[in-house]
């Protein structure tokens, strides 16, 4: 920074030396630049693949001259889609994730609420001690929490089964009732701090002066949270709530570990499984139809669920 | 009170029942109480582990931060460059950018990636380390998070008193932008870190070779293997731990950092 003299000079230098745009921000070359280190790879691994598997659920592989000719693909329409919704395998992956979804995301998300707005009253000590114990689980891999929990699973060495057993119990966490709530189990573990902590920094972006408010008005704590902090932090809920649907429907890992010891999870357990089965049996025309299906059903129910709840909170 | 401590006590079993398991001997896993300590045999545990198969799962771990340090790096990098151009120029078809930016957070990644190993075979780089480094510098939540921070953390004055100096675009970024950023800068390298960190379905598609696994996959290969070398468990175990143990502690120490990324990511 010198005296005012030289810098209005190049004021008048630089917006009459160089074209620029309307705004006054810079050149269209300069902007490219800082833009497509990212949007390259961005077109190049996302949007690529989602238009390739698109364009490879609509092909199908057919041969000439009977089973030994020679196989040729070819434009199929809509049969590999037909042939994924004709798939008994497909809809009873579906179905075991639907039953998982519906129990497991309310439960996690009502516990990781329930304890955001304990965290959020002074009447609680350690506070810090419990927020990280329960975010601590984020940064374990789901193959990892998996593994570790099934070794709690595990009849021959767990201390929790031992336990029950004590008592007179007799769990049996891998059989066909049980090994899907205790993949749920593995989720829970996994990602209730996540979603408590994205709500607790939602409260925590609350004014004070609105809980002084309305205890001056006769609220108990009980109402304030209830009645105040939840609704406030409604889009938050909504957030961790597609968050939840998106991971559940992409569930793979915690399940294909537990297949590794339980006789009771096929390999087409869930949507992601079926697709990969299916790719592996070098059939990838179906392996993009599922693909592909799995993500638009992602897609609607998270939209579906955000437009719905915002319409109701009235936003 | 007593639901927090029911509830710590549940996130941390699994973590303190590893690190009994790690420093037991194989033979005592089953025999004794899962969560009493026995025979102190944790040392020999860790040579059995770094020792297996020529020293494989050191492979593995310096895979797993191959790809984790370097693709966060570089996906950090990228993130900061589109959010800054998309928070502070403007320019036509910026909405509609950010916007079909912000749709690929909503892709499931699982879907992207049979799609992208046919890709990838047909280019002959399956199997390669590029294979699972290249899909993990993209990160669309990065840019959305690098677009949030930018607005916010630097200010249109210093900008133009840079412009007005003299330094080109470019410059500014580097040596203005980049520094306010630095915290923000941090939150995106850690969330993505820990993506890449945690991945395991693209390398489980993406790759054949052992040498090239990353931890996660490692394990779970060995895992899979228990059932016929049932000597290998103390090794899953012991490794278990060594894969996590220095990850939690690392963000323990950068706790700030992510309070103010999920905050942001709860601000939509």
């Amino acid at each position: 920074m010198t005296d005012i003299a030289p810098r209005a000079t190049r004021v008048v230098t630089s917006t009459g030396g160089r074209r620029r745009h309307r705004g006054g921000g810079p050149r269209a070359g300069t902007i490219v630049a800082f833009v497509t280190p990212f949007f390259l790879p961005f077109v190049l691994f996302y949007l690529v693949p989602v238009g390739y598997a698109i364009w490879q659920s609509f092909l199908v592989v057919r041969r000439t001259g009977g089973q030994y000719g020679t196989s040729y693909t070819t434009f199929g329409g809509f049969e590999q889609y037909t042939k994924v919704f004709q798939n008994d395998e497909f809809w009873s992956s579906i179905g075991r994730i639907g039953l998982f979804g519906v129990v497991q995301v309310p439960v996690m998300l009502f516990v990781a609420l329930v304890m955001a707005l304990l965290l959020d009253t002074p009447l609680l000590k350690l506070k810090a001690f419990f927020r990280i114990t329960a975010f601590m689980p984020y940064a374990v891999p789901g193959v990892i929490a998996a593994i570790m929990w099934s070794y709690l699973y595990s009849p021959q060495i767990s201390p929790l089964v031992d336990g029950l057993k004590s008592v007179g119990l007799h769990p049996d966490f891998l059989g066909p009732g049980a090994v899907l709530w205790s993949a749920a189990n593995v989720s829970t573990w996994l990602w209730t701090g996540y979603n408590m902590l994205i709500m607790f920094s939602a409260l925590q972006s609350i004014p004070q002066e609105l809980y002084e408010a309305a205890k001056l008005d006769g609220a108990s704590n009980w109402t304030i949270a209830w009645q105040i902090k939840v609704p406030i932090i409604a889009p938050s809920i909504i957030l961790t709530t597609v968050f939840s649907i998106i991971g559940t429907l992409q569930l793979y890992a915690e399940p294909a570990v537990l297949r590794q010891i339980s006789s009771n999870i096929s390999s087409t357990y869930t949507p992601n499984m079926l697709a990969y089965a299916v790719a592996s049996g070098n059939n990838y025309q179906q392996a993009a139809a599922i693909s592909v299906v799995i993500a638009v059903i992602t897609f609607v129910l998270s939209f579906g669920f955000m437009r719905l709840t915002s319409k109701k909170a009235g936003l | 009170m007593a639901l927090m401590l029911l509830l710590a006590i549940y996130f941390l079993l699994p973590v303190y029942f590893l690190i009994v398991a790690a420093t037991k001997p194989q033979s005592d896993l089953a025999s004794t109480n899962g969560l009493a300590f026995s025979h102190f045999d944790l040392f020999s545990n860790l040579s059995t582990l770094f020792s297996r198969s020529d020293g494989i799962f050191l492979k593995w771990a310096l895979n797993s931060v191959i790809y984790a340090v370097l693709g966060a790096a570089v996906g950090t990098l990228i993130s900061a460059l589109c959010g800054y151009a998309l928070a502070k120029f403007t320019f036509r078809g910026r909405e509609f950018l950010f916007s079909v930016i912000l749709g690929g957070v909503l892709v499931p990644t699982t879907a992207l990636a049979l799609p992208l190993f046919l890709l990838f075979s047909a280019t002959g780089i399956v199997n390669t380390y590029f294979a699972v480094f290249l899909p993990s510098i993209v990160s669309p939540f990065g840019v959305y998070l690098a677009r949030i921070f930018a607005s916010a953390a630097v200010p249109e004055e210093i900008l133009e008193s840079a412009r007005l100096d003299g330094a080109g675009e470019f410059r500014t970024f580097f040596s203005v932008a980049i520094r306010l950023m630095a915290p923000s800068l941090v939150t995106i390298f850690l969330f993505q870190f820990v993506a890449i960190w945690n991945n395991f379905f693209l390398p489980m598609v993406m790759l054949q070779k052992e040498s090239l696994f990353p931890i996660t996959l490692g394990l779970f290969e060995w895992n899979g293997q228990t059932a016929r070398a049932p000597l290998l468990q103390e090794s899953v175990i012991t490794g278990s731990l060594v894969s996590i143990v220095p990850v939690i502690i690392l963000f323990l120490l950068l706790q700030r950092f992510w309070r103010t990324g999920l905050a942001s990511g709860a601000l939509k």
